[in-house]
């Protein structure tokens, strides 16, 4: 059985809707290794969020977002620098499944608009709660286990390395 | 329960009797495509790294189609890497340098409606046009469905775009599609399955179906979906796929339930030109007739099919490139340019002074020949004018329909194409 994410604690970062995968990873930096890449996620709409984001953290945004082209960078440049999960009102299509077989919780809220920049939040993906500490209480949509199994072995890969093993043995 | 074309082919994908959208089920893959840029150089070590091989050869199909013919040592070597890969793990359905893996597939019967097909390629929504159910996927999970034959997927809901009316002369798909772009935005689709319907789009021949299909990807669209009919089951059996009359059935239930229903008349469409640095800047091509080109391009899985290429001979007829404008035409695949050199469509397009490239990519993407230099500006038949997608950062791609990219390139500015055709029929 594999192990499940029941809740997540983190503090909120708030983005607006239509942010693209080129805000999150610029192409002049997607040569470099995924350090530097990281460095430079975000930073034409927040120029200091890499460098204050804390392991842990959670990112809020609006509608859409990481549209643009399928990089994984994009995704991965969040998971860099720590990033804990992801709660957007809509996420686009390519993102949203690169984030989730890379082990990135990405959670759909309606009412992600409700979230202030610094708020605690506690996030329940199999329940699809959201809690405001001394706030609201929000619903989500909530990930299904199979694929909350897979973000807890870490995405895709080794989720798929497991359970061949698995099969082998 | 009543159900959408999407819906009911990601029922069958994931062996249930009905589905809804938001839900996520695990799909069995009929059909895995990978190209030369996105395939055996991205999935190798991946696969290595899970301890997997292929699951099953005999559903995958390699083309080779960005990086033909190579050009540099890199490019040769991806080549390479790619061409022993199919060798190692038997792929038989290898395509090398015959042209572009969304016009290959179908061209070579791979695709029949009902099918669910990962590709790796965003304009993999270009199979919707033969009512499958194919969608673009990132590297990683191009290697997930390499190493099991499966996927999960979110059941989409579905958008209707109705197009009715019918097309006037001088007209394309691209032209609807462009209109498409400009009117609903690039996020539109979203998400979601899009499905287009109504009289135009229905009297459109299959190649220009293949045009709204692909550029799904454009409206964000997961899938584009058409459901068949006389015309898509006769270009298949032609292609030789093994297609019965059952093939019929899959359509939306009539009453089943769109999100949104998005109408639009054909009859009143102008020729359109999406202006730098998007497809959502499309307007009628009068609107930018001041823009002086140095590059016409006639190519790209959207824009250089034997159709795409009858289009510009339709212009090019008895006339010349403008001087100081290089058109440049890389028919979309091998068997294309077969065609249109037996039916004198070739020859039109050399003598008005065209440039003949290789089937491939090419400059579409700027991984190939004919690519732009700071300053210049190009018209086009491809799908996307990104900044920097042809070639310098600081080069301006407009995008229109092979009719509009013919015309502009004999007046050496953007042209509303009509006006030629109104002369040759006088
Ligand atoms: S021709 Fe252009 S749009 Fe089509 S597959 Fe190649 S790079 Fe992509």
């Amino acid at each position: 059985m594999s192990a499940q994410i029941t809740s997540l604690t983190g503090r909120a970062w708030v983005f607006g809707d239509n942010i693209d995968t080129d805000v999150l990873a610029p192409g002049i930096y997607m040569k470099g290794s995924m350090a530097e890449l990281a460095q430079h996620c975000l930073e034409s709409v927040d120029p200091d969020f890499a460098r204050n984001v804390q392991r842990g953290d959670i990112l809020v945004a609006g509608e859409n977002f990481g549209m643009g082209s399928s990089r994984e960078q994009a995704g991965q440049a969040l998971l860099e620098l720590g990033i804990s999960a992801l709660v957007a009102k809509s996420f686009a299509r390519i993102f949203y499944r690169n984030a989730i077989n890379l082990g990135l919780p990405a959670l759909v809220c309606a009412d992600a608009d409700k979230i202030r920049a610094g708020d605690t939040l506690s996030l329940d993906p199999a329940e699809g709660t959201l809690a405001i500490e001394g706030g609201e209480r929000l619903s989500c949509e909530p990930i299904p286990p199979h694929l909350l199994a897979m973000i807890a072995d870490g995405g895709l890969l080794p989720h798929l390395k497991k359970k061949l093993k698995g099969a082998a043995a | 329960m009543s159900m959408t074309l999407a819906e009911k082919l990601c029922a069958k994908a994931a062996g249930v009797p009905s589905v809804t959208p938001g839900e996520i089920v695990t799909a069995k893959v009929d059909l895995a495509m990978v190209h030369d840029s996105s395939g055996p150089r991205r999935l190798v070590s991946k696969l290595e790294e899970i301890g997997a091989d292929v699951w099953d050869p005999s559903k995958v199909v390699l083309i080779t189609d960005h990086y033909v013919p190579a050009v540099d040592a890199e490019s040769a070597a991806i080549l390479d890497l790619t061409r022993k890969w199919a060798r190692d793990t038997g792929v038989e359905a290898f395509y090398d340098m015959q042209g572009i893996c969304h016009i290959v597939l179908p061209e070579r019967g791979h695709l029949k409606p009902g099918m669910f097909v990962a590709g790796g390629d965003s304009h993999s929504t270009t199979g919707g046009a033969f009512a499958a159910f194919m969608i673009g996927i990132g590297a990683t999970e191009m290697a997930g469905v390499m190493a099991t034959g499966e996927i999960w997927v979110k059941v989409p809901p579905t958008i209707r775009i109705e197009w009715t009316g019918a097309l006037g002369e001088g007209l394309a798909a691209k032209d609807m599609m462009l209109k498409l772009c400009g009117e609903l935005g690039m996020g539109v689709g979203n998400y979601k399955a899009i499905e287009y319907t109504g009289p135009a789009m229905t009297a459109l021949p299959m190649t220009e179906r293949m045009v709204l299909s692909n550029m799904a990807a454009e409206l964000g669209g997961k899938v584009g979906l058409i459901a068949p009919d006389d015309v898509t089951l006769d270009y298949l059996r032609a292609a030789g796929a093994d297609v019965g009359d059952d093939a019929l059935d899959w359509k939306s239930d009539p009453d089943a339930e769109v999100e949104a229903i998005h109408s639009f008349d054909a009859t009143t469409l102008n020729p359109q030109v999406a202006a730098p640095h998007s497809p959502e800047n499309a307007a009628d091509a009068e609107a930018h007739d001041t823009v002086k080109i140095d590059q016409a391009y006639i190519g790209a899985c959207t824009g250089a099919k034997l159709g795409d290429l009858r289009m510009a001979a339709a212009i090019l007829g008895g006339r010349k490139v403008a001087p100081g404008v290089r058109l440049l035409v890389a028919p979309a695949s091998a068997r294309i340019t077969n065609e249109a050199a037996a039916d004198g469509t070739l020859a039109v397009l050399t003598e008005a002074g065209a440039i003949l490239m290789p089937s491939g990519c090419g400059a579409c993407a700027g991984y190939g020949a004919g690519v732009l230099a700071a300053g210049e500006v190009c018209i086009s038949s491809t799908a996307r004018n990104f900044k920097g997608r042809m070639g310098h950062a600081e080069s301006r791609v407009y995008l229109a329909s092979p009719f509009t990219v013919a015309a502009s390139a004999v007046t050496g500015h953007i042209t509303d194409p009509r006006a030629f055709l109104m002369e040759k029929a006088a």
